[in-house]
């Protein structure tokens, strides 16, 4: 852990019991988060994503079970630094400590996350209260101070409005201004804008950036959405079936994707651009992770797989200094594959639009 | 071009809040779909998208204006033939697969549904086979008729809703968002099973969404909604290649590119009613040329086109 790493999470690996049997959601996950820096999670639905970043807020389930890893934390207090594991904190130290104070989190739907009994004033305010050491007055001095910095207008008046009384995207900020409340050094953003149209998302994520430039905040950005990563992050970790499967900084992954898992998601977003009479989609479903994968767990789904995919799990190969990627294909022995063509070609058209803009 | 198959003239929905207020959702909304032809409507949430959509296959009485399918009104008052004919001929695929399929109801008999309530199968063998026909054609398996719906994922599941929306062979396919809860790896699955479908069976959708980039890529026209007014329609090269309404482009602003250096250049321009002084009941449709319109007064149309 280097001098400016805040977070990182370290072969953590987790498993579920259920009645079905137990499930292996997470199988060692790595994640290095740098201060001031954005970090996006991208992969599907059941991929661990939310999972690894409920370990990291301390909100598991009860059933869950940290086999191994660590979630190391470069905590900032009274002047003193020092490196804590998060995962040997009991429940208690980290409501005390962490939660709020140094990471807090913004969920995908702001109806269920807010208090729909209590004026959203209340609700900013509520945290500072019990653990900011404030009175009233401070509380409320900044609780506007915060509604203002989400860009809600006219906060004083507002502080007494309900939830029910504010559309979704101001919702979601209300959600961002209690994250902030506790002024934390990072602010996990689990598909922040998912719920969300998509001119609001444009706005919120632009906020988001903001607040991050202002404050200094490191942030962490779950999502399914490969324009969103674009938009927002600085490096990406790709995720499937509980493993990060490629990772590397914005544009080595969004121009020159190794893994076939990202050209996947890549080709089956529809750009604004491309003509194909058919989208492409990865064929197949995420495997049940009830039973354990032998080999390659993309294997089944990965027109590219080869022999071995199905005998052995791909160690991470390294591409550059950040960019890594977990397929044999990457082997130097392996035959030498090149990302489908169509793929290949709206990549070039992006790289070129690109260079307009440097 | 050949006959509409659904015309909406002048369409207003109008909800009542209390004994003195009444909500707008649809003011005059005007739009054609022909046979076989996908119209996408976009909009914000409360723009009145859906609202139009459920209007159309009636769950909500129209409260002016005329709709128009197979050559029938059905707006007004409806007799027992034309119910019946706008049953079987207009379907909707809805946007939560978990929420709109009945929890303890086998997914054959889901599917099978509409065929009981209208006599098209003639005995339970024809049934069951008209139903595994149709499981195959959304691409799952005759055996999957007898899970429910929660065995499935929420890919599967949609599949579900389309096989229930396309047994009885519609005309007419309203789907709701209906890939807005799905993962985009799944949203291309889906989309392409509807393009493949339509292929086959020449039925048109009106495709309800507000992802801009997937209603680009399955739909032939466009239509732009905002606070319940149509403020820009057209064919999908107009709408994308020549925006002229300001919330089209404040729309089109919006949609992320999977483009990192060129995303975090991007501002999206944003777009307010009250701050542009636009007032949508004043603007008439202008058009352009061909199909593409839009609603503006003469004033506005002058100064967004120069």
């Amino acid at each position: 852990m280097n001098e400016k790493t805040i977070l990182e999470v370290k072969d953590l690996d987790i498993s579920f019991r259920t009645n079905a049997g137990i499930i292996h959601a997470i199988r060692g996950v790595n994640i290095d988060l740098q201060k001031g820096e954005t970090v996006a999670i991208v992969g599907e639905s059941g991929s661990g994503k939310s999972v690894t970043m409920k370990a990291v807020a301390g909100l598991m389930d009860a059933n869950a079970t940290v086999n191994r890893g660590q979630v190391l934390y470069r905590c900032a207090e009274d002047g003193k630094e020092e490196v804590i594991d998060l995962l040997t904190l009991s429940k208690k130290e980290l409501r005390r400590r962490i939660n709020g104070r140094h990471i807090s989190m913004v969920f995908q739907d702001p109806m269920t996350s807010l208090d729909p009994t209590m004026p959203v004033g209340k609700q900013i305010m509520e945290g500072m209260l019990l653990h900011g050491g404030m009175n009233a007055a401070q509380a409320k001095a900044r609780a506007l101070e915060l509604m203002n910095l989400v860009g809600i207008t006219d906060a004083e008046h507002r502080m007494k409005y309900y939830p029910h009384q504010f559309s979704g995207g101001m919702r979601q900020r209300v959600v961002i201004a209690i994250a902030l409340s506790g002024d934390p050094d990072i602010l996990i953003c689990d598909e922040p804008t998912t719920a969300l149209d998509v001119t609001i998302q444009a706005k919120i994520l632009e906020l988001i950036k903001d607040i991050q430039n202002r404050m200094g905040l490191s942030v962490i950005y779950i999502t399914h959405d490969l324009g969103v990563v674009a938009k927002v992050a600085d490096y990406v970790n790709v995720m499937y079936a509980g493993k990060i499967v490629e990772v590397g900084n914005v544009n080595e992954i969004f121009y020159d994707p190794k893994h076939p898992y990202t050209w996947g998601l890549l080709s089956a977003m529809p750009d604004l651009d491309t003509d194909d009479d058919r989208l492409y989609s990865i064929p197949g479903s995420p495997p049940n992770l009830l039973h354990e994968p032998v080999g390659d767990a993309f294997a089944a789904r990965n027109a590219y797989a080869m022999r071995i995919d199905e005998k052995a799990e791909p160690p991470m190969f390294k591409i550059s200094d950040t960019h890594y990627a977990a397929t044999w294909l990457l082997h130097p022995d392996a035959p030498k594959v090149e990302m489908p063509p169509e793929l290949k070609a709206r990549l070039e058209r992006a790289r070129k639009e690109a260079e307009k803009y440097i | 071009m050949n006959e509409p198959l659904l015309k909406v003239n002048d369409l207003k929905q109008y909800f009542p809040v209390s004994r003195k207020k009444v909500f707008k959702a649809v003011n005059g909304v005007s739009f054609e779909i022909y046979p076989g032809e996908t119209y996408g409507l976009v909009g914000e949430s409360g723009s009145g998208k859906t609202t139009i959509g459920r209007s159309l296959i009636r769950l909500y009485t129209p409260t002016e204006g005329t709709v128009t399918f197979a050559g029938q009104v059905i707006s007004g008052a409806l007799d027992r033939e034309t119910k019946d004919m706008l049953r079987e001929n207009m379907q909707m695929i809805y946007q939560d697969p978990m929420s709109s399929l009945n929890p303890r109801k086998k997914v054959g008999d889901i599917i099978g549904e509409g065929l009981d309530i209208h006599h098209r199968a003639a005995n339970r063998a024809e049934r069951t086979a008209l139903v595994a026909e149709m499981l195959e054609k959304v691409g799952l398996s005759a055996a999957h008729a007898e899970r429910y719906p929660h065995q499935f994922s929420g890919g599967q599941r949609q599949r579900v809703g389309i096989a229930r929306a396309l047994i009885l062979n519609p005309k007419l396919v309203i789907a709701d968002e209906c890939i807005s809860a799905l993962d985009v790896s799944i949203q291309a699955q889906v989309v392409n099973l509807m393009k493949d479908i339509q292929a086959q069976t020449q039925c048109a959708y009106l495709f309800i969404a507000h992802d801009l980039s997937m209603v680009k890529y399955i739909s032939d026209r466009i239509g732009v909604l905002h606070r319940g007014y149509l403020v820009e329609t057209g064919t999908t090269e107009d709408i994308f290649g020549n925006p002229i309404h300001p919330y089209t482009k404040s729309l089109l602003s919006a949609v992320p590119f999977p483009n990192p250096e060129v995303e975090k250049r991007r501002v999206s321009l944003a777009y307010d009613v009250k701050e542009a002084g636009v007032d949508y009941s004043k603007g008439t449709l202008h058009t352009l040329q061909g199909q593409h319109a839009v609603l503006s007064t003469d004033e506005e149309f002058a100064r967004w086109t120069s």
